[in-house]
């Protein structure tokens, strides 16, 4: 450690803080302005800290890590009660002791990305060099520059090479981030539900979800932090439009239908009459709870510019050229937003580079989200391809050893 | 195109004391050590799970059925969803030492096409299949007089997953053809036996239930 990196602590902070500077059971690694990061946008974000969690227990070898790269809206918070929702980690069903990413064999990390606003540096922390709050003044960031991250804070940890990377939607996008740019450092990458390139039609749901933030009035150019509003409308409506594209027509009509809220008959009025305009409201409602506004801006904009193949002269193949990480690719049939399409092109591209891929496509109705939901069958293969891939890499079953 | 997991064709083919079907042992053999391999049409993953045991090699697998592939990758084999007739023309040359195409080549639409690109993506192919030359073939059509079926070739015409039968000598003769090298053949009779080394073609063509043939490219 430097002296201006302060040593990791589990903080105690009492309710109200922001946790954007001072996320609550999360671990903190600082770093300071010997150690910027080095941005895409041409820029270096310095000092910037990084809020992670782990969990299991780190092997002599330091071989068994296992890095969690999360989604648009999720957070380090894989496993355990959430500190400002209270609910329990968003990756519960694949994660944690005999879970197929088995917190008893592998030491899991997972970390806020770089933008985020659960304690990694974004737009709503505090600009060291203001002491106020970034908001648009926060350089704009890539997929790359949250790998570069995450890598960063692997130094910090001392660990040189991860036996897995995974992660779906966004967090897949990093996973492939992460095998092109550190391949040396990645045993096996687990993309699921994703792309190498963010598609027209995505961009233009993500331009839909900007728009309504930045055309609420309490957004005030993005300066709300200072001004003490807070686009909750915007922001929610984002959500919503958002939250139509991980489900699918089939799950909604299976879980919603028709069905009126609480009612016989319509109100002949613009009420939430029906179930399915409930259930949005509420999760409009509930994401604002949590999340900056200004970062969702950032970070649908970071999976917008994504683009994999466009880094090597439009050969995605070349992005994987000699690669000795193992991969699974996994898509489920219903998703829309990230298609089976996609997957194929990534295994397409993995085979024309020679690399050892295995793709599984699921058959779910119940569209992108699949991946978050209890889905035995992604279960079992990810188990499988992890146990492998731990045979191949000489891990042992027993946890720290 | 057909699946290995298919439980009609797997069901009535012999196995060895070990359990293993006995094609796939002679396919396994016919296999270096420690090679990079494909396996095209790969099931269930038992020819993998057998290469890997008894051969230590690097394999990797294409299978058409999703239940075959998520099989497959639960049991931490590399294989992918795809077809033999579509997909072999993403894999860039001579990134496998073997191919395989095991009681497949009958069910692809393109057998030449696929064959060719075997000998173009591994240096080496390993090809088996059911002989329609078969006697109990030839007599089933000249005496009954209907498409025959037979334990390994189960299926009524009208709903058969092989739309390209050939004979041992069908199958030279495209070797022939695509100017391709013919290493090793064996011909299997129906209780799983390899026939005589030195019979000549027609004989194992005649008596020959099955054959494993392993190819390389003619210089």
């Amino acid at each position: 450690m430097t002296d201006t990196a302060e040593a990791d602590d589990m903080r105690e902070v009492p309710d109200g803080v922001r946790e954007a500077d001072a996320p609550r059971d999360s671990l903190l690694a600082r770093f300071g302005n010997d150690r910027p990061l080095k941005l895409d946008a041409g820029v270096a974000l310095s000092p910037f800290q990084i809020a992670y969690r782990t969990y299991g227990t780190l092997n002599a070898a330091r071989s068994n890590a296992v890095l969690i790269c999360h989604a648009l809206t999720g957070d380090q918070h894989v496993v355990g009660v959430h500190p400002v929702t209270k609910k329990n980690g968003w990756w519960e069903t694949l994660v944690g002791p005999g879970k197929p990413v088995d917190t008893d064999r592998y030491f899991v990390i997972c970390a806020n990305v770089v933008g985020g606003c659960m304690g990694t540096s974004g737009p709503a922390s505090t600009n060291p060099a203001t002491g106020k709050p970034w908001g648009l003044d926060f350089p704009v960031i890539t997929i790359r520059d949250m790998v570069r991250a995450q890598a960063m804070l692997l130094d910090h940890l001392g660990i040189d090479t991860l036996f897995a990377v995974v992660g779906g939607s966004m967090g897949g996008m990093q996973v492939l981030q992460w095998a092109e740019s550190f391949p040396d450092r990645v045993f096996a990458a687990l993309p699921i539900a994703c792309a190498t390139r963010h598609s027209a039609q995505n961009i233009a749901f993500h331009e839909v979800g900007r728009q309504a933030v930045m055309a609420d009035p309490e957004w005030r150019g993005g300066r709300y932090h200072l001004e003490g509003t807070n686009p909750r409308r915007g922001l929610a409506v984002a959500r919503m439009g958002a939250h139509i594209t991980y489900l699918s027509d089939a799950a909604l009509h299976r879980k919603f239908g028709r069905k009126f809220q609480d009612r016989e008959n319509p109100t002949f009025s613009f009420d939430a009459d029906f179930q399915v305009e409930s259930y949005l409201r509420h999760q409009g409602i509930s994401f604002v709870e949590r999340f900056d506004a200004n970062s969702y801006l950032y970070l649908t904009r970071a999976m917008d510019y994504f683009d994999l193949a466009a880094d090597h002269n439009g050969v995605l193949a070349n992005a994987f050229k000699g690669t000795p990480t193992r991969f699974c690719v996994i898509s489920f049939t219903s998703d829309w937003l990230f298609p089976t399409s996609e997957s194929r092109a990534i295994v397409h591209a993995l085979n024309a580079a020679s690399a050892r891929v295995s793709f599984a496509e699921i058959v779910s109705d119940k569209g992108h989200d699949a991946f978050l939901l209890e889905e035995p069958e992604m279960f079992g293969i990810v188990r499988g391809f992890l146990d492998g891939a731990s045979k191949a890499r000489g891990l042992t079953s027993a946890k720290a050893g | 195109m057909l699946s290995r997991t298919d439980p009609k064709l797997t069901a009535n083919i012999a196995r060895t004391p070990g359990g293993a079907r006995v094609d796939l042992v002679l396919v396994a053999d016919m296999v270096e050590r420690g090679a990079k391999v494909l396996d095209v049409g790969c099931g269930d993953g038992e020819l993998l799970r057998l290469l890997s045991e008894r051969r230590d090699v690097d394999g990797r697998g294409i299978e058409l059925s999703r239940e075959g592939v998520n099989e497959c990758v639960a049991k931490g084999l590399a294989v992918i969803q795809g077809d033999a007739d579509t997909d072999l023309a993403d894999y860039p040359d001579d990134a496998f030492d073997y191919v395989i195409l095991s009681q497949t080549l009958q069910a692809t639409r393109q057998p030449r096409v696929v064959l060719e690109h075997m000998l173009r993506i591994g240096r080496h192919a390993v090809v088996s299949f059911p002989n329609f030359g078969h006697w109990s073939v030839r007599l089933q059509l000249l005496f009954a007089g209907h498409m025959p079926r037979t334990e390994i070739l189960p299926y009524s015409w009208y709903d058969t997953p092989n739309i390209h039968h050939c004979t041992i000598k069908d199958f030279v003769q495209l070797c022939a053809a695509i100017g391709v090298k013919i290493e090793k053949a064996v011909a299997l009779n129906a209780w799983g036996s390899p026939l005589r080394l030195n019979a000549p073609w027609w004989f194992w063509n005649l008596f020959g239930q099955q054959a494993v043939f392993l190819l390389s490219r003619k210089n």
